[in-house]
């Protein structure tokens, strides 16, 4: 049966990780390549890198920190942030993700995910979408949700997955650093509409919210989470082992 | 040394890394006779059947692959790879494979079944399931390891050569092997420490003859 992911995301600034904690036995929490073989090594199903740098260099650094943590660990990797172009997909893909994720660049040009699709595969596209409540109606906003796009978010999602995004990532900002639990009622809103995974993000603060996240909504297939995993509030192999008792298919 | 098929399709950086790790010595080629000279070789794949058997045709390997399959030499497909080791593939139209183990590859979406409302592509870790007795290729493998499956169709028609499943609603077939000839579905260097116990037992010759 196929298993529950559990993704722990790594901003990456100037080539290194941004909100590092000292586990034990892992000396440099800000080296991509350390934290990353960290997870892999403790259960992580998927690794999420989010490029937060602006400048060319950060870039750079950025790439050549991919190839050396897709040489190095050998589970599916995620890249995002500031991919508005094929030449980024190729720029990433070149250095060894498996999938790509874009969000604003998709937003600004949504043939982007069509194109990418049809050149890498659906497999390869992620359509990250973040979302929040406006006057009733749920909104996609962009630019690391500063600016609300007026886009409904059920239309963008069908649009995506038309298009052939292969996965969604939804993070709710309602829920998103509040640590009360996943946005369920949206995420299940947008699960009755994606034939394709979901992956849910934001609000994750506790194990309990990842089982019930798994119990409420069969149909979601992966917890995302960035804080309470570097910051060590939840620990991935105590994750999965409880979320396995709970009756929750995962990968131990 | 392994050879890598290098037909233009796919994306080979985690398979390269997963294979120098694991010290074996490896490259990337699409020269028939580099192939030829090699101990074994990978055939690895993404995207659309009919695009890569076109590919293998258009670079002349189709028959170099048949012939140095059918002479002896360890050939492993890895997700289209292994799809391309079949007879045929229904994707988008009859497409003719390497026919180097008999079977078909069909669309998954149709067999499985309605009421368990499963996702197609097939993404994410699922457990293997051996057929016994296990098969040398999956050494060290145990019932239920995971590994990393990315695909919308599967080989069917191929009961004789399965040598592990993975439980999608359906049995779906994870791995193959015919003499020399072996595939996974699953994508052993995305499988961590899972997959590259496999890796490193065709490179050690498991399950196929040098």
């Amino acid at each position: 049966m196929i298993t529950k992911r559990i993704i722990p995301c790594l901003d990456v600034k100037d080539g290194r990780v941004v909100k590092g904690v000292n586990f034990a036995g892992l000396a440099d929490v800000n080296d991509p390549v350390a934290l990353g073989k960290f997870y892999s090594d403790n259960g992580a199903d998927e690794l999420v890198f989010y490029d937060i740098t602006a400048s060319a260099e950060g870039r750079r650094l950025f790439t050549d920190v991919l190839t050396r943590v897709a040489s190095t660990i050998f589970i599916p990797l995620t890249v995002g942030g500031g991919i508005n172009t094929l030449e980024d997909f190729d720029r990433v893909l070149k250095c060894g993700a498996d999938k790509v994720s874009v969000n604003s660049g998709a937003l600004r040009d949504p043939s982007l995910i069509g194109k990418a699709a049809k050149k890498y595969g659906d497999q390869c596209v992620v359509l990250s979408v973040d979302a929040r409540r406006v006057d009733g109606q749920y909104h996609v906003f962009a630019r690391g949700g500063r600016e609300d796009t007026g886009r409904e978010l059920l239309d963008w999602v069908r649009r995506g997955v038309d298009a052939g995004a292969g996965e969604i990532v939804l993070n709710s900002i309602d829920t998103d650093g509040v640590r009360q639990g996943f946005d369920l009622e949206m995420l299940d809103a947008v699960c009755q509409v994606a034939p394709v995974p979901v992956i849910a993000s934001g609000g994750a603060g506790c194990i309990q919210d990842f089982i019930t996240l798994f119990k409420t909504l069969p149909a979601v297939d992966a917890g995302l989470a960035a804080s309470i995993f570097h910051f060590g509030q939840v620990a991935i192999p105590d994750l999965k082992r409880q979320l396995a008792e709970a009756g929750i298919n995962v990968r131990l | 040394m392994v050879a890598i098929v290098d037909y233009g399709v796919g994306n080979l950086f985690s398979l390269r890394s997963s294979l120098a790790v694991l010290g074996a010595e490896a490259q990337v080629t699409g020269d028939p006779a580099a192939l030829a000279a090699a101990d074994r070789l990978i055939l690895p794949g993404v995207g659309a059947f009919g695009d890569a058997a076109d590919a293998l045709r258009q670079k002349g390997l189709t028959e170099p692959l048949r012939r140095l399959a059918g002479e002896g030499k360890p050939l492993l497909g890895i997700c289209l790879g292994m799809q391309l080791l079949f007879d045929y593939s229904e994707e988008y139209g009859r497409h003719e494979g390497l026919g180097l183990i008999p079977g078909h590859v069909a669309p998954l979406a149709p067999d499985l079944p309605p009421e368990q409302h499963l996702k197609v592509p097939h993404i994410g870790w699922n457990g293997l399931r051996r057929r016994q007795p296990a098969h040398p290729l999956l050494d060290g493998v145990k019932e239920g390891d995971c590994v990393y499956f990315v695909h919308s169709f599967y080989a069917v028609d191929c009961s004789p050569s399965v040598i592990a499943t993975a439980e999608y609603g359906i049995e779906v077939t994870a791995a193959v092997a015919r003499g020399n000839v072996m595939g996974t579905q699953f994508h052993p260097e995305k499988s961590g420490a899972v997959g590259l116990a496999i890796l490193r037992n065709f490179c050690e010759g498991k399950g196929g003859a040098v």
